[in-house]
């Protein structure tokens, strides 16, 4: 496919939802007066300082932000390339970069007269977010999550209960992130007056990709602020973790004009991209229709969508957000992966060397850095996002290592 | 004239309602769909709605999303229900059908490839749940050149605004889901649906049928009653699930038929 590039990669999307030909509005029609409700609110809020200036005091106060830009000096000195910076997510109230979300979202939601929230979740950091913004604006919160990441994620649900939400364990398909997103979705359909559905990530009918995407891009805001005052330069190379891709597309996209900043995006390997257990969508999947936006998906050749397989419950999800795909398509960004042996190497090493247990989905993007940064001249910057804290990942790890707790 | 637009004539004529059952392609297999295609004309059915399995039925309910996974796990794909559908037009050549499911298969298969290998199995209409109007025209523009009309859907969240947009480009008949929530979850309040059955039926030309919550012979018989259409679905794949035979099921079917027309006796 031959594309003459933009002049910027920051306008997406148009006024159909469309990122080139991904994203766009692909939902029951119950649904439709809802999300073109939702994008007029969206719209109203963005024009509304008052909306900014509230969304930024409880990023301040609530979150703690802004997050730290940490130059990680003994994973430098160890690789022996490039230096490493890690944007510090996890130092966020709730562990996770997906605060930053929650409360423009909720915002939204009040300002909207709903009553409900309800959630999916993968490895429970969103609900969590979610059931935390629920109980610091008094909604009543519903959180479905797949009955396999009930399992592997225990802590997360006992504090989304602690929060006063209710977790719904969804048993239909594979049991995971998709099948949780399935069932938000009935439910909305099922409590159209009331109920604001908050999506997780940068994923689902327009409005949401360029809505999570707005609100995430506080983490690529700042860093480009941070790195700027630090090494009064912007970085060779950034970096993140795609699941659906809320952490990275915030990340990347105040970084996309800025041409010589090579962008990667890590998906999940799995147990290998040749093997029927990943969760690389961009890599191994093909377009298609999912979730209320087209988007590279892993499926079949009948067009059914194939289970993703990933060791971290954030990552394993078989689609991708809108924005990517066509990031993917024109260029600009380059996406790798990393297979579930390589994260659980980088999510020791991050926590042996620098004191920071990581997310097993960060872990991904760390996993990323420790394989190109040794490649890299000692005087090249590479940032990566470390999206959320490890705590959670303590069980499946152990697990791995074979060890009981 | 199309199928669908002679067979709503007819009816119109003889001042019945048409009954349109659903049934899942492939479930539990596919010579039981083959058999209860075969059957349901002869059933009463008026009008068949074929569900094209999809792996993530999103606007479904517990009892078609278990039936889509009995057929998927049986092996149903969307080139196996063409080939259901040659074969039903052999024995019936005058009772439309027309395929309900989701986009991605489809997609997948290639839309142009689709509309030219489905109006030539001899299938009549397309109800494309994750479609709406503002997405549809990839579909639409093939599948109205091919002859297939493209069936819209018009919901309790359908404003006045909303329906124009719905009413323009859709074709064969108007679908009135019955219900804010998924198929064969709630039940409808009957004035309710015959105030928006009114409305509907006063901005369009088309026969508007109504679905989502009929589950017995009296709900198709009361809706019968002022709309152009009764569609039974869930009722009927639950029977499929707790192992009902086709003659059960045919039975099933020929008692819901009669409800519906009889409704304006």
């Amino acid at each position: 496919m031959s594309m003459v590039p933009p002049n910027s990669y920051r306008t997406g999307p148009d006024i159909n939802g469309h990122f080139g030909a991904y994203g766009g509005r692909y939902v029951a029609e119950t649904l439709m007066p809802l999300v073109l409700d939702l994008e007029k609110a969206y719209e109203a809020a963005k024009a509304d300082p008052a909306f900014h200036a509230e969304l930024k005091g409880l990023l301040k106060h609530y979150v703690g932000r802004e997050s730290p830009l940490y130059f990680a000096e003994r994973l430098t000195a160890h690789l022996g390339g490039a230096k490493i910076y890690l944007k510090r997510e996890d130092l966020n109230h709730t562990g996770a970069h997906k605060i930053n979300n929650c409360l423009g979202q909720v915002l939204l939601a009040r300002r909207m007269g709903k009553t409900r929230l309800i959630a999916e979740t993968g490895a429970g950091m969103h609900g969590v977010a979610t059931a935390t913004v629920a109980a610091r604006f008094g909604f009543p919160c519903v959180v479905y999550m797949g009955e396999v990441d009930v399992e592997r994620q225990k802590a997360n649900v006992f504090r989304m209960r602690l929060l006063g939400a209710e977790v719904r364990p969804v048993k239909s398909g594979s049991r995971t992130l998709k099948d949780a997103m399935n069932e938000a979705m009935r439910d909305w359909v099922s409590n159209v007056g009331d109920t604001f559905y908050m999506i997780g990530t940068a994923a689902g009918p327009h409005p949401y990709p360029g809505m999570v995407r707005d609100f995430q891009c506080v983490i690529g805001n700042e860093t480009r602020a941070q790195i700027l005052e630090r090494e009064g330069r912007l970085p060779d190379l950034i970096t993140a973790c795609v699941g659906g891709g809320s952490n990275a597309i915030g990340m990347f996209h105040p970084f996309l004009d800025d041409r010589d900043v090579e962008i990667h995006g890590v998906e999940a390997a799995g147990k290998g991209i040749d093997t029927p257990f990943h969760a690389a969508t961009l890599s191994k999947g093909e377009p298609g229709v999912l979730h209320g936006q087209r988007s590279y998906l892993l499926q079949d050749a009948d067009g059914q969508i194939t289970e993703a397989h990933s060791i971290s419950a954030g990552l394993d999800y078989p689609g991708v957000g809108p924005e990517h795909s066509w990031l993917r398509d024109t260029g600009r960004v380059k996406y790798f992966s990393i297979t579930d042996k390589l994260a659980v190497d980088a999510f020791m090493a991050l926590s042996r060397l620098e004191g920071i247990i990581p997310a097993l989905e960060s872990s991904h993007a760390i996993a990323h850095v420790m394989r190109i940064a040794k490649e890299m001249a000692k005087d090249k910057i590479i940032i990566a996002c470390l999206s959320g804290r490890g705590d959670k990942d303590a069980n499946t790890v152990a697990a791995v290592l074979g060890e009981k707790i | 004239m199309s199928r669908i637009a002679a067979r709503f004539a007819e009816l119109k004529k003889a001042n019945r309602a048409a009954f349109i059952p659903f049934i899942t392609a492939g479930d539990p297999g596919v010579e039981t769909t083959a058999a209860l295609l075969e059957k349901l004309p002869g059933a009463g059915a008026d009008l068949i709605e074929l569900g094209v399995p999809f792996s993530d039925p999103m606007a479904d309910g517990p009892a078609i999303q278990a039936s889509s996974q009995r057929a998927l796990k049986a092996g149903m794909a969307l080139v196996k229900v063409l080939e259901l559908v040659r074969r039903f037009r052999k024995v019936h050549a005058k009772t439309p059908l027309v395929l309900m499911g989701y986009y991605n298969p489809i997609h997948k298969y290639g839309t142009a490839r689709f509309v030219k290998d489905a109006a030539e199995a001899g299938v009549d209409g397309l109800i494309t749940v994750d479609l709406p109007p503002e997405e549809d025209e990839v579909l639409r523009i093939p599948a109205v050149s091919h002859g297939l009309d493209i069936v819209r859907l018009a919901t309790p969240t359908t404003d006045a605004a909303r329906l124009k947009t719905i009413l323009d480009g859709a074709g064969g008949f108007l679908y009135y889901v019955s219900i804010t929530g998924v198929t064969g979850t709630k039940s409808f309040a009957e004035a309710d649906v015959r105030a928006a059955v009114a409305r509907l039926q006063a901005a369009t030309a088309l026969p508007c049928a109504v679905g989502f919550g009929i589950k017995t012979p009296e709900r198709a018989a009361a809706i019968a009653a002022f709309a152009d259409a009764a569609v039974v679905g869930s009722a009927i794949v639950d029977r499929m699930a707790s192992g009902a035979s086709v003659d059960e099921v045919i039975a099933f079917c020929a008692e819901l038929g009669q409800a519906v027309h009889g409704a304006r006796d």
